[in-house]
Order: structure tokens, then C-alpha cells, then sequence
């Protein structure tokens, strides 16, 4: 689609674009992390970019990969109506030393998806004026949507009643029975003589 | 309280109630209760709710509360807003770990006696959030007395639910109850697992 949004990327940063492709018309870069912000001002303030619209940014986790973490960024012009993603690989293998420029200088709305970002991997943005956690509570540890962290892990905010003081099992029930629980697709309960 | 037995002999007329909940006018014109059962059933017909709305099943919520429905027929049609004149609290909805101080808040600001429903299988359950994010059903945190299953139940089951909680005020009884399924009414058009030509041949 906008090809030549690549190849401006290409010829103005060189090395620093490590590689693209346009999978699915969708086109992509993943650049070194140190060019971020150089890219983010570029594609906002050239003329030929023109990306106004900051869309989406998030993290990803592939345990299996160094550096572990994509950085991804979603932008659109509203002037010329392209679209591009762009990516950057950050972390070592435990996780640590993952860190990245901060956008918020450049797209006010990059605060809050950056500290979601930072809340859910523990990416850390730095220039970013408020870095704290924004849809976990404050005494929460670790970060969930790592792929190391436990699925049914959970740390409750206030000190859940005990069976004493409730009086009765706690624990989560066994999945409900064939009698039990929706009544569609479970049990025929009356088949008005239709077998 | 203790047993009322009349003494042997009484004519049966005279004999003092032992398990009345009923309230029957004689020809006299009185009544013969127990205090207690009097005032049961006086509470049990003017529950004052509190929606604790948060999810998806708010919208069962409004088609219950709405005419269609009706709560307005057992008396507990009026929501209010503040959890110190409410004394039943409807949970609605998925509650998060971040929610639960403000839930177990809003339960001990309310006056005794105080009833808790749990309204859909996340507030039962906690559902299928089994991780970081859920509280694995509102009684982890406080007392519930009535569940009911189903994402989200349909109106009927709350109606049912509605029904055994009144039972149980009107009982005093204040083990937990969860509302059986019933029939479902579109049993028939839609029967997951079954082969579509099976079920032409059974038409």
C-alpha cells in the first residue's frame, strides 16, 4: 500500500532499519531500538509521513527469542491515508535491561498505552513523566502478560475470608455436571416426543 | 423462641399456631402469627436493592427490571443508590481484584439484615477469568446468599433466584442457595453436539 514509506524508512535510516516486509498489505519495519524516537519524529514530521495519528502501541513476549520483547507501534495519516506498523526487539532473556525511548514528546496519547505496556511486560519508557502501573494496583508484583507468568496466579488486593469465617468450602467446584449450570446444549430435557 | 403447644383438649379453634407463617383473617376479624414470621414476611416483600453493576449481565439486569420481567412483582423494584437504605445487594457482573475492596466496602456500609445475590456465573464463580485478573467469586470476599449460574442467567433464573432468597428470608435460613436451571424455551431450535442431519431426522 505505501510502499514508499519504506523506502523513505530505508534510505533516511540505513542500518537502522533491520527489516521490512508488507505481509497482508499490512506494511511493516522492525528497527533498532536505539533509532525509536528518531523514527517516531521522522514519520511525524516529514511531510511526505505526515503520521498524526497515533493508533495503538503494545508489547509482545516470545520467551524463546533474544532479545524477548517486540515493542509495537501502530500509526495512520490522516493526510495521506497510509498506515504503518513498526517494531523494536528489546530485553535480554530474563527480561531485564528492557527499555526504550518514550513517545509521549512526540504523541501526547502515547502516555497510557506506554504505561499499559510497561504495567502488563515491564517494558520500561524512559522520558515518559509518569511510569507507573495503570490497570494493576500498585502492590502488585511481576507482570502479567509475560508468558512466564502463571496463568492462575493471582494476588489478591484485600485478604480473602477464610473457611472458618465463611463456614463453608471456598474452593473453586468442580465443573458443573450435565445437569447443572447453562441449560442449552447440556441436557434434553424434554423433547416433546421429537425422538 | 420455644414450643407454643396449647394444652390437651384445646378445641381446635383455640389451639395455638406452631408453624404459622399465614396471616388469615377469622370471622372475628384478627390474625394469629408469630412476631418473627409477621416480620419476615413483611421483609422478604420489600427488598430494597443495590445494583452492583459491572458487566455484561447489567443488561439481563435492565430486562428484569423492566416490565417484560418485572421484579416490581415481588417487591423489590426500587434500587437505591446509596448501600446504607439497601438491604439486598445484587453483584452483576465480573468483579476484578482491583474491585474488591469497593465491594466488600459497600457491603459493610449496609444495615442489617442484609441479603447478597450473586447475579451470573462470574460473580458465582469468578467464570472463566481463572487468572490474575478476577476475583474467583464475590464469596471469597463477603457473603453470599443466593447464586445464580448461567453467562448471563436469563431473567427467569434471576426471578428464581429472587424466589429462593425470599423463601429463605421467610424461613430465616441463611445457608447459601443456587438457582437450579430450568427448562430452556428454545429447546429444540438450537442443540449443540448433535449432527445437523440427525436432527432433520428427527423432525
Amino acid at each position: 500500500m505505501s510502499q514508499s514509506v519504506l523506502d523513505a524508512l530505508k534510505a533516511r535510516f540505513g542500518a537502522a532499519i533491520l527489516e521490512t516486509h508488507s505481509n497482508f498489505g499490512d506494511d511493516t519495519a522492525v528497527v533498532a531500538s536505539d533509532s525509536w524516537k528518531a523514527i517516531g519524529a521522522f514519520l511525524r514530521d516529514d511531510p511526505a509521513m505526515s503520521f498524526e495519528l497515533f493508533v495503538d502501541l503494545c508489547g509482545v513476549d516470545y520467551p524463546e527469542r533474544t532479545p524477548r520483547f517486540d515493542v509495537v507501534l501502530h500509526l495512520y495519516s490522516v493526510t495521506h491515508a497510509h498506515r504503518i506498523r513498526v517494531k523494536a526487539r528489546i530485553g535480554d532473556d530474563e527480561g531485564n535491561h528492557a527499555k526504550i525511548d518514550s513517545l509521549t514528546s512526540l504523541w501526547r496519547g502515547a502516555d497510557w498505552l506506554e504505561r499499559e505496556t510497561f504495567d502488563m511486560f515491564g517494558i520500561k519508557f524512559e522520558g515518559h513523566p509518569d511510569l507507573r502501573r495503570i490497570l494493576m494496583y500498585p502492590e502488585f508484583t511481576g507482570f502479567p502478560l509475560r508468558k512466564d507468568y502463571p496463568a492462575q496466579k493471582t494476588e489478591p488486593l484485600i485478604a480473602y475470608r477464610t473457611e472458618e469465617e465463611a463456614g463453608l468450602p471456598l474452593g473453586k467446584l468442580e465443573p458443573f455436571g450435565p445437569d447443572e449450570g447453562m441449560s442449552f446444549g447440556r441436557k434434553v430435557w424434554d423433547t416433546h416426543g421429537t425422538t | 423462641m420455644g414450643e407454643l403447644n396449647s394444652p390437651p383438649g384445646t378445641p381446635a379453634a383455640l389451639q395455638r399456631p406452631r408453624h404459622s407463617v399465614t396471616i388469615e383473617g377469622s370471622e372475628a376479624g384478627f390474625g394469629v402469627t408469630r412476631f418473627d414470621a409477621m416480620l419476615n414476611w413483611s421483609r422478604k416483600y420489600s427488598l430494597f436493592q443495590y445494583p452492583f453493576v459491572t458487566a455484561c449481565c447489567g443488561m439481563e439486569f435492565m430486562a428484569v427490571a423492566s416490565p417484560r420481567f418485572d421484579v416490581a412483582r415481588f417487591g423489590a423494584e426500587a434500587p437505591r443508590f446509596s448501600p446504607r437504605q439497601a438491604d439486598l445487594l445484587w453483584v452483576v457482573g465480573t468483579i476484578s481484584q482491583r474491585q474488591a475492596p469497593a465491594l466488600r466496602r459497600i457491603y459493610e456500609q449496609m444495615m442489617d439484615p442484609k441479603w447478597v445475590l450473586a447475579f451470573g456465573t462470574c460473580a458465582s464463580s469468578g467464570g472463566f477469568y481463572d487468572n490474575y485478573t478476577t476475583v474467583a467469586g464475590i464469596d471469597k470476599i463477603i457473603r453470599c446468599d443466593v447464586y445464580v449460574p448461567g453467562c448471563p442467567p436469563r431473567p427467569e433464573a434471576v426471578l428464581d433466584g429472587l424466589l429462593l432468597l425470599q423463601d429463605k428470608i421467610a424461613r430465616g435460613d441463611r445457608t447459601p442457595g443456587i438457582v437450579k436451571p430450568r427448562q430452556d424455551p428454545a429447546m429444540g431450535l438450537v442443540q449443540l453436539g448433535v449432527p445437523s442431519a440427525k436432527k432433520e431426522g428427527q423432525r
